[in-house]
């Protein structure tokens, strides 16, 4: 089957900085990929590079099998960013409006909202479990709330591709685990192919079908049951420093890596 | 009252532009207010009002331009600043509530240099700052009226955009919604709307009955259709009792709009306080029973 995505020898530099160097990245239908990697590691420019907002210095990036100068078919991808958790919390709307907002551009301008189109928001919501609540003001729900509105209006449009920048910031803790099956189960009953750029990477292993280990170069890619055997080896390589001060530095976050 | 509607014709066109405006300036208050915008509405009220003293100046300076309406040229200026606003607002992209004060310090100060070379305004300016029942003409409703028909229909054929616009800019940009253009009708809608209103609520006023309302509304609305509904509702029940007692009580109509949209925000205040006291009653309740 084609790939989602192919990035092959992809380089990009921010003036002297090279952020990303010789990226080689392939991601097959219906696979669940977490990228990890520090903070500087190139994630969000990587992301940015596959959302077409950055265009590639060196190196080529084909979406769904097009290269991505000439992709146009952007309504195939979702994307949920960090910044959701940031919105106006005071924004008086209700679940069922924001989520209806995700259809903006596929309904098309000058046209109006169509009885299939409620519909469409209501089988997102119930996607991610949040059907009940399509009445309540966004603003009165949890942070872990809000953020499965805020994948049910990437879903709204119906992508083959959902791609997630750290969306657990501002979930509580208890609710994570939660998230994450919502997560899986959209990809394994859905098949929507799913890229998480993540911390937590302890919470998610057992749940992702591939990880990315990212810092500037690509250090490992490949499928879970591969990366359980080298974790240690990789991660260690992928931040740079040894386990210890690992530990020492960025412990509450990486918890269940160095268990 | 009622009959004196029928038999004047000033106070014909006093309250229907009034109906109107008390429609249009919290229609487009409640996507101001959500986008943190409300401060535009001020900066706007100004320039408009250098254009209206420039309006009067020439009027006073050249014969030939006498009965010139003051709302035309106020128009020009209140669409100019808005415009100037955008592009101060790309000017300083980390500080872009400086554009406001630098408009609104320019609109005053053209303003106030236009009154001087007039050697001050005998008449109308005070009917233009504190809006005026007797002010309003015929020709001025018919042009509010067009402004209005021109507003709703963007509204309505632009709606979920500007949602999308306001809920979430940079999910708009990300999707592909042509989020310059549609804020640029937005923003040239509001300020043709201030122009208009200046008349009955004046200039020192309008942007109050483009905020109060919404900000009342928000309390006790539940989704933004909802919001928009009752602030115009409160809109409304605003301009037409600010206008009645304007005119049994000769009092300054846009003061007494402002008024009554502040009576009604501080209800809805303690209406919101008291739901929720009830409501945690009721909790109490519930859980003593179980």
């Amino acid at each position: 089957m084609q790939s989602i995505i192919e990035i092959s020898h992809l380089f990009y530099r921010y003036e002297k900085d090279i952020v990303l160097n010789d990226i080689n990245l392939t991601v097959p239908p219906k696979s669940f990929l977490a990228i990890v990697g520090p903070n500087g590691s190139g994630k969000s420019t990587l992301l940015k590079l596959i959302l077409g907002l950055l265009k590639p210095q060196k190196g080529k990036v084909q979406l769904f099998g097009q290269d991505i100068s000439k992709f146009k078919d952007w309504q195939k991808i979702g994307y949920v960013s960090q910044k959701a958790n940031s919105f106006n919390t005071g924004f008086p709307a209700t679940v069922f409006e924001v989520v209806s907002s995700g259809l903006t551009k596929k309904i098309g301008l000058f046209k109006s909202f169509k009885k299939v189109d409620a519909a469409k928001v209501m089988k997102a919501l119930e996607a991610v479990g949040m059907e009940t609540f399509h009445n309540r003001n966004i603003g009165e729900l949890s942070g872990g709330q809000q953020q499965r509105v805020f994948i049910a209006r990437a879903l709204v449009s119906d992508p083959k591709l959902l791609i997630l920048d750290e969306p657990t910031v501002g979930v509580d803790a208890q609710n994570v685990s939660s998230f994450y099956q919502m997560l899986s189960d959209l990809n394994t009953t859905q098949g929507i192919t799913l890229i998480l750029v993540t911390h937590d990477i302890g919470t998610i292993s057992d749940k992702v079908s591939h990880v990315a280990c990212l810092n500037k170069h690509l250090f490992f890619h490949g499928d879970t049951d591969e990366f359980e055997q080298m974790r240690m080896e990789e991660l260690s390589k992928t931040y740079g420093h040894d386990i210890k001060l690992l530990t020492h530095e960025h412990g509450h976050e990486h918890g269940g890596v160095l268990k | 009252m009622i009959q004196g509607i029928f038999h004047y014709e000033f106070l014909q066109n006093a309250f229907l532009t009034g109906i109107l405006i008390g429609f249009l300036a919290p229609l487009l208050g409640v996507f101001i207010v959500v986008r943190r915008l409300s401060l535009i509405a001020d900066a706007l009220s100004h320039v408009t009002l250098a254009g209206i003293a420039a309006s009067l100046l020439i009027e006073r300076k050249f014969a030939v331009m006498a009965g010139l309406n003051p709302l035309y040229l106020g128009m020009v200026f209140s669409v100019g600043g808005s415009l100037f606003i955008e592009k101060l607002r790309g000017v300083y992209k980390h500080y872009q509530e400086l554009a406001i004060p630098i408009i609104l310090s320019s609109g005053i100060g053209l303003g106030v240099i236009f009154i001087s070379l007039a050697n001050g305004f005998n008449t109308d300016l005070f009917s233009y700052l504190f809006g005026s029942v007797t002010a309003v003409s015929r020709i001025d409703l018919v042009v509010i009226s067009i402004i209005s028909v021109v507003v709703v229909v963007s509204i309505v054929l632009l709606y979920k955009e500007l949602f999308i616009l306001s809920f979430d800019e940079e999910h708009a940009k990300a999707s592909g919604i042509p989020a310059k253009t549609i804020h640029f009708i937005f923003i040239v809608m509001v300020a043709l709307v201030i122009a208009a209103s200046m008349r009955i609520v004046g200039i020192l006023l309008v942007s109050s009955l483009m905020t109060l309302p919404v900000a009342a509304s928000i309390r006790i609305a539940k989704g933004f259709k909802q919001t928009i509904f009752f602030s115009i509702i409160f809109g409304e029940i605003s301009v037409l009792g600010g206008l009645f007692s304007a005119y049994y009580l000769d009092l300054a109509p846009g003061g007494t709009i402002v008024m009554i949209a502040v009576l009604i925000l501080v209800l809805t205040i303690f209406y919101k306080k008291l739901m929720i006291k009830r409501h945690v009653q009721k909790e109490i309740q519930f859980n003593e029973r179980s």
